[in-house]
């Protein structure tokens, strides 16, 4: 089942990867971009839980674990200078 | 190594006296005078063995491996030197206390001058001479720190300047003389070279060594034409002159030439040199003294005079001429000392030092008067007191000299007109201040100083009296002790008494003292005459010329290299580096592919390093917008996060995912008060320029990595992968090379970072900015500071960041993770709070108290290396072990993983510092500055 469940997943993850990139790259405004980078933050951690379960390994979920975490971050910082400029006030 | 406690005991007490200063005033004073004293009483144990004859040399491994040792050695004129240092250094405390005023801070004042008296002790008592050499520089620095103590004054930041430039570079010159004589004689340790004098006068390197050390023997004395730093540094606190200018700073010079008299004396050179110095300085000095209207002026230069005086005694090279020197070190320093302190009182009292306007203080302060006369007289070298005895000595000595020169007389003359000279100044510190009518103008009223303030100088002006009335008794022992290691051998019979019948030095004693007399009779027109020429006879002006003259040449050769333009540099750095990486591989017949199979190219692979080339070229493509650039060097960072994840190195993929967000946040603080828009500054030919610059470099290093990556490659890696385990009890390689094989290298990188942090905290630190009120299209801010649903929901995230962060730290040994990463993390979740909740919010729940983090995590990163100390392991050893726990189970536990304790905490408090502290400069959000907030 997995078997070709995975290529399917890994297809559709990819193709929303590049889509992604295609919204990052032509923008046309910034908070296109922003969320372009963050739906990218979070596509890279399907991807990667993704490889973990084909190859059967845990090692990739902690990455996966602070991809999550930093996305967030960056994504919490380049919106709060959208909104307010100074990020730490 | 009593001998050595000796230095280091200065050196102990002047940081606790900068630090009690805070629990009063006068506590510095006492801790000062407590460890003089603690010195001294360490030092005399030494002084009967030094007394008999002996020599004691105590030695400590200092760098074995190139044959240097800390070294120090006791003999007789180590000791009278030791003595004079401590002795008059206690008085300089006691006086000090009264006369530094309510704004003076006494724990810097009383603290720089512990080091200097450390420093000097450590000059004195050093055996070897690199060892000398390098107090030697630490009284230079340590002055510096004096003569500047007043430092709103710009005359006192000038002359500490000009002393520190001067002797700063005949120290420089002496280094190299030390290095030729340690060469010459085999051994840098005065016990060999004073013995092999012989073969050191022999050799033909004599003459280049023995300028060179004598340039740092007489800048440091002063002498001709080095002397005009010692006036400038009357800028001092007067109880800094004091002790600088009798006992100490200037009688290093005349140290060294007393200590190396053995090993450099009795060649033509050495006389020429030292007695044409010695007599020119002894005359200016004397001349220049006379028409200084200030009171400390005249003592400078009357102290330029007297070093003069002492070095033409050591030029001379006979035995007697040297005992005579040591004899006219030992009065100066107390007369000269005693001098000052009187002039320091006047002043004091007076309110200037300026003697057209100090008269008749007689009336005023009796007491004082009587004990500054009698210094003074001492100074003119008047019968009775002890300036006399060491001055008829230099005279007889001088009669000696002349006897077998050609044209001898005309030593004569100026050594007796040098006596004129004396007289006649002396006189007139006598006759102008404390007679010669009333008072002019004075800002206050004089009266007698405190009781206590006069005491240092009664004891000094006593001393005068007994050396002079009882020299046989007082003195003699002192001196003979003294000599007898400045010749390294018998001291030649000298007759201390007043009386030695009619002969020529008597005759120039008369002389002088009448000479003088009338000189400063006929003053008054000498004076208008000098003050014509005030000004054109200036050394100065000639040091200002050649300094300047530097500056212009360091300023030339910086323009020459640095054109100010970043640009020109990084591309002239760039191309060189293409040809220079090019070059090597021109000729060359090895094919750019090398043997090694390819691996097989997956999908998202493919889509990634596509993604990759797209968002570095947007990035170019956007520069010139740089919000949406800095979007796009994020996308660039997370998939260069995934290579590192494909290719098996998890621990670089959370590092660059951490750094990339931490990046991201600073660049944005940075951005808020930048221009939002790259503004184009380099026209188009320039920028294709640039763009083939560019493509070189990058397509350069493509085919370079292309190269070595396409080839078998055997790398260091197989060794760290099997001693992983064994040797550092940990299955994460890469964290056990930061930890544990690399150890070394970390704690020098967490160092550096704390410093850097630190830093940026200190620039940062009080810096307020006005920022944009609009953003980059021109709307307004928004009003909602924190937005509510942002806010809570990084509140809830907090908690499980920590975590991560704590889970990534623990593993770390083993698994991907490490102190670095985990570091970052936690920064990352409380910058998050910072961003969503504000300053104010997260400073009250946190505060941002981040020294104490980098100082805790420095030190537990030094103490664990410094831990393996105590098992007889070299610096940073690590261990492991296994422990088993009910419920928990077995576990394992090394020593680096508290050392990575330490880069955690480094890590966490120098990023939190800078980010909040960059995030901080805004003007509006200066309301939250924790400093603020404390009061």
């Amino acid at each position: 089942m997995l078997s070709v469940v995975i290529p399917i997943a890994f297809t559709l993850v990819a193709l929303a990867v590049a889509l992604n990139f295609w919204r990052l790259l032509v923008g046309p405004s910034l908070p296109d971009r922003i969320l372009a980078l963050d739906t990218l933050y979070v596509n890279t951690i399907a991807l990667l839980v993704l490889l973990g379960i084909h190859l059967g390994s845990a090692l990739y979920f902690e990455a996966a674990l602070l991809i999550a975490l930093m996305g967030f971050v960056g994504t919490v910082a380049l919106c709060k200078y959208l909104l307010r400029g100074d990020i730490i006030e | 190594m009593s001998l050595g406690l000796v230095v280091l005991i200065p050196y102990l007490g002047a940081v606790l006296a900068a630090w009690v200063a805070r629990f009063g005033r006068l506590h510095s004073a006492w801790v000062a005078a407590l460890v003089a004293g603690l010195a001294l009483a360490w030092l005399l144990p030494h002084a009967p063995t030094t007394f008999a004859g002996a020599t004691v040399v105590q030695r400590l491994a200092w760098l074995p491996a190139v044959g240097l040792d800390l070294a120090f050695r006791l003999d007789g004129l180590a000791l009278l030197f030791a003595l004079l240092i401590l002795g008059i250094g206690l008085l300089i405390i006691l006086y000090a206390r009264y006369y530094l005023s309510e704004r003076d801070s006494m724990g810097r004042f009383y603290a720089y001058l512990l080091l200097f008296m450390g420093a000097m002790l450590g000059i004195v008592l050093s055996e070897n001479l690199i060892q000398l050499f390098l107090f030697w520089e630490l009284t230079s620095l340590a002055s510096f720190l004096l003569i500047s103590y007043w430092q709103g004054r710009e005359e006192a930041r000038n002359g500490a300047r000009m002393a520190l430039a001067v002797t700063g570079a005949g120290g420089l010159a002496m280094l190299g003389g030390f290095l030729l004589l340690g060469e010459i004689a085999g051994s840098y340790e005065l016990s060999v070279i004073l013995a092999s004098g012989d073969a050191i006068r022999a050799h033909p390197l004599y003459v280049p060594m023995l300028v060179l050390v004598l340039l740092g023997a007489l800048t440091k004395s002063a002498q001709f034409p080095f002397h005009f730093w010692l006036p400038h540094a009357m800028a001092a606190p007067t109880p800094v002159s004091a002790y600088l200018h009798s006992a100490t700073m200037v009688k290093a010079g005349v140290f060294l030439l007393a200590r190396l008299f053995p090993a450099l004396s009795g060649t033509p050179e050495w006389a020429w040199l030292l007695i044409l110095a010695g007599g020119f300085t002894l005359l200016l000095g004397a001349f220049f003294a006379l028409f200084k209207h200030d009171l400390k002026g005249l003592l400078a230069y009357s102290t330029i005079s007297h070093l003069g005086l002492i070095t033409l005694l050591f030029g001379m090279g006979t035995g007697l001429a040297a005992v005579a020197g040591v004899f006219h070190i030992i009065n100066h320093a107390i007369f000269k000392a005693g001098l000052f302190m009187a002039a320091g009182i006047i002043d004091h009292e007076c309110g200037t030092r300026d003697m057209r306007r100090i008269n008749g203080l007689w009336k005023y302060m009796p007491h004082t008067a009587t004990l500054a006369m009698v210094a003074a007289a001492s100074m003119a070298g008047v019968p009775l007191f002890n300036g006399f005895l060491s001055k008829e000595m230099f005279f007889a000595e001088s009669v000696h000299l002349s006897a077998g020169l050609t044209h001898g007389w005309l030593l004569l003359v100026a050594v007796v007109l040098a006596g004129v000279f004396a007289v006649a100044y002396s006189l007139r510190f006598i006759h102008d201040v404390f007679f010669n009518g009333e008072p002019v103008d004075l800002p206050r009223t004089p009266h007698e100083p405190p009781r206590w303030m006069k005491v240092p100088v009664e004891v000094l002006v006593a001393l005068c009296l007994l050396v002079g009335i009882l020299p046989a008794v007082t003195v003699e022992p002192v001196l003979a002790m003294a000599a007898a290691s400045v010749l390294q051998g018998p001291v030649p019979p000298h007759d201390l008494a007043l009386w030695h019948g009619f002969n020529p030095a008597l005759l120039m004693s008369i002389l002088a003292l009448a000479g003088g007399l009338l000189l400063y009779a006929a003053r008054k027109p000498l004076f208008v005459l000098a003050d014509r020429w005030q000004g054109r006879l200036d050394a100065r002006a000639l040091y200002q010329r050649l300094l300047q003259g530097l500056f212009a040449l360091a300023g030339g050769v910086t323009r020459a290299l640095d054109i100010g333009s970043l640009q020109r540099l990084i591309a002239l750095f760039v191309a060189s580096a293409v040809l220079l990486g090019a070059a090597g591989f021109l000729g060359g017949e090895a094919p750019l592919t090398g043997g090694r199979a390819l691996l097989p190219v997956d999908g998202v692979s493919l889509l990634a390093t596509l993604g990759l080339l797209a968002a570095s070229l947007g990035a170019v493509a956007l520069h010139r917008r740089r919000l949406a650039a800095l979007i796009l060097t994020g996308a660039v960072g997370l998939v260069v996060s995934l290579v590192f994840i494909k290719f098996s190195a998890p621990d670089l993929a959370l590092t660059q995912l951490s750094v990339e967000v931490v990046t991201v946040v600073l660049l944005l603080l940075a951005l808020y008060f930048l221009p939002q828009r790259t503004p184009a500054e380099s026209g188009l030919a320039r920028r294709g320029r640039d763009a083939l610059l560019a493509l070189a470099a990058g397509g350069g290093a493509a085919a370079l990595a292309w190269a070595v990556l396409t080839r078998p490659y055997e790398s260091i890696a197989p060794y760290f992968l099997a001693q992983s385990v064994p040797e550092g009890g940990g299955r994460n390689v890469v964290n056990v090379i930061l930890v544990d094989f690399r150890g070394f290298d970390t704690l020098g990188e967490i160092t550096v970072l704390a410093l850097a942090g630190l830093g940026i905290y200190a620039m940062l630190e009080r810096l307020q900015l006005p920022g944009p009120d609009r953003d980059a299209e021109g709307r307004p801010w928004d009003w909602d500071t924190h937005p509510a649903i942002m806010a809570s929901l990084t509140r809830l995230l907090l908690p499980l960041a920590l975590l991560t962060s704590v889970f990534i730290l623990l593993r770390g040994h083993n698994l991907p993770g490490g102190g670095f990463i985990a570091g970052l993390v936690t920064a990352v979740a409380l910058i998050m709070q910072y961003l969503a909740n504000g300053a104010a919010w997260t400073h009250a729940r946190l505060p941002p108290n981040l020294h104490p983090v980098i100082g805790w995590g420095l030190a537990v990163a030094t103490g664990t290396g410094l831990a393996s100390w105590a098992y007889d392991h070299p610096f940073l050893t690590s261990t492991f072990g296994h422990f088993d726990w009910p419920l928990v189970g077995e576990f394992e536990l090394a020593s680096a993983m508290v050392f990575d304790l330490g880069v955690y905490l480094v890590v966490v408090g120098s990023t939190l510092l800078i980010l909040i502290y960059l995030g901080l400069m805004h003007g509006a959000s200066h309301v939250l500055r924790p400093d603020e907030e404390a009061r």
